[in-house]
């Protein structure tokens, strides 16, 4: 595939759309509808939604970038265990760095940065662009799709945490909820919903952003 | 190249190496944090405990001021260790109560039941009264369950409990660390009539008229049940000790 002869600059028009695209016209969760199950799961506050989002992106680009140098050494009889190893033992890194620095965060997301594993956002990135470039634009790929999968977590997490629990970061936005002591809108007689807490909820706010973004880039749309 | 990296030794080859590497990597660093977890491991313990006799929160406890904060409210030199039968038992050189690993004595299935440790921690909360801090582990739906038990002075009124899982589900059995579960067990007494009476886990919030009912978790029934089998089967050994304790006075 890639085998440019000569030097490249580093972000040359090519490289800078592996970073753009899966921003927006290929994000891999709107639009290639991976890694799903993680973006309902810890979206509920944004702190959790950042930290995912920065553990996925140091996974994907890690691996990205080892499976690139090893490329042209992997048994291709093996090769998806090994792309499995290589994932697995960074996101054990992640974990204990995590369980070592940010118990609190670590403990509430307890499976799910064992789950980076299952990505498939991170296994499809490794096979079907680290196996087959060099490192440097394997490097951005991971960054690019590190970036796209972070920023749909965070605007779903951002949803569902202003509206569920009236906090952004875990700082009051509306005012103080608690019974008895309300203020802000609270005291109007505003309440949380309870609904944007629950999964399902998730679910729906990325169905939203994949009409949005449909609607907007008609080309997206596929045809049935 | 000259290798042909298809071969089968080179596969295995290429296997083998990459999983020392690997292995060696994790090994260092899992060695390397290994202070930092033991500390965050013993920060948890103390906020947990604390939590149970206080709102840690409210207090402004976190987990940069729990080693201080932990000190000034409980004497760890007054902690006792009991054995099965509510009697203390004859301190061993250099085993701490707060040391004990309750979680992995319950785990374990070759310890004889006569050999497993229950410590009892000593408290005293603003006002100087004192409190008992029971910790207790048992097992929920997935995996294992936790939590400590206030008494108050009397050595019989909870005064409040605080309830921990590893891997309960969210939404159900998880809601034991809720503050609306564990506000349930408030003010009640864990003797009648002087001698230990069993807690029951209700479902239709058919309890609250006894006060040693308590209202489970709509869905949570099997970690609900944990809770209550955890519960009995620790407290029915400290309460032998209390009542030994009060005919002592």
């Amino acid at each position: 595939m890639s085998s440019e002869k000569g030097s490249e600059p580093l972000f040359s028009k090519k490289n800078k759309k592996l970073i753009t695209d899966p921003l927006t016209d290929n994000n891999p969760v709107t639009i290639q509808v991976l890694g799903i199950c993680s973006a309902l799961a810890i979206t509920v506050q944004v702190n959790q939604a950042i930290v995912m989002s920065l553990s996925v992106l140091f996974v994907i680009i890690m691996g990205n970038l080892i499976v690139s140098l090893l490329r042209n050494l992997i048994p291709s009889r093996i090769r998806i265990i090994v792309q499995l190893l290589v994932v697995a033992s960074l996101v054990i890194i992640v974990d204990q760095v995590l369980a070592a620095f940010l118990p609190d965060l670590s403990s509430k997301l307890s499976v799910f940065v064992g789950l980076i594993i299952t990505n498939c956002i991170i296994m499809g990135r490794l096979e079907a662009f680290a196996m087959a470039n060099k490192p440097w634009p394997s490097v951005l790929d991971g960054l690019g799709n590190g970036l796209g999968y972070g920023a749909i977590l965070i605007i779903v997490a951002v949803f569902r945490e202003l509206f569920g629990s009236g906090t952004l970061m875990g700082i009051p936005i509306f005012g103080n909820p608690l019974p008895g002591e309300e203020s802000g809108l609270y005291a109007m007689g505003y309440q949380n919903n309870n609904m944007m807490i629950l999964p399902p909820m998730a679910l729906i706010i990325t169905g939203i952003i994949i009409w949005v973004q449909r609607s907007r880039n008609k080309a997206l749309i596929e045809e049935h | 190249m000259a290798i042909n990296k298809e071969s089968n030794q080179f596969t295995f080859g290429f296997a083998i190496g990459l999983v020392v590497i690997l292995g060696v990597i994790l090994a260092v660093l899992s060695e390397g944090l290994k202070p930092y977890k033991e500390k965050n491991v013993r920060i948890k313990k103390q906020l947990d405990i604390l939590s149970a006799m206080m709102d840690v929160e409210k207090e402004g406890i976190t987990r940069a001021n729990a080693d201080v904060e932990f000190k000034k409210y409980v004497m760890l030199e007054d902690a006792v260790i009991l054995d099965y039968t509510g009697n203390v038992k004859k301190a061993e050189d250099g085993v701490s109560a707060f040391d004990i690993d309750i979680k992995k004595e319950f785990r374990d299935k070759t310890l004889a039941e006569k050999d497993k440790n229950y410590p009892l921690f000593v408290a005293k909360d603003k006002n100087d009264k004192t409190r008992y801090i029971i910790p207790v582990v048992g097992k929920g739906l997935w995996g294992p369950i936790w939590g400590y038990i206030c008494l108050k002075e009397d050595m019989n009124t909870v005064l409040g409990v605080s309830f921990a899982h590893k891997t309960e589900t969210p939404g159900l059995g998880a809601e034991i660390n809720k503050p609306f579960f564990m506000d349930r067990w408030k003010n009640s007494k864990i003797m009648e009539k002087g001698s230990f009476r069993k807690y029951e886990v209700v479902k239709d919030n058919s309890g609250p008229t006894k006060e040693y009912k308590i209202d489970g978790i709509t869905g949570g029934t099997i970690t609900s049940k944990g809770v209550e089998e955890m519960v009995n089967r620790t407290l029915k050994i400290y309460a032998t000790y209390f009542k030994n304790q009060k005919n002592l006075k």
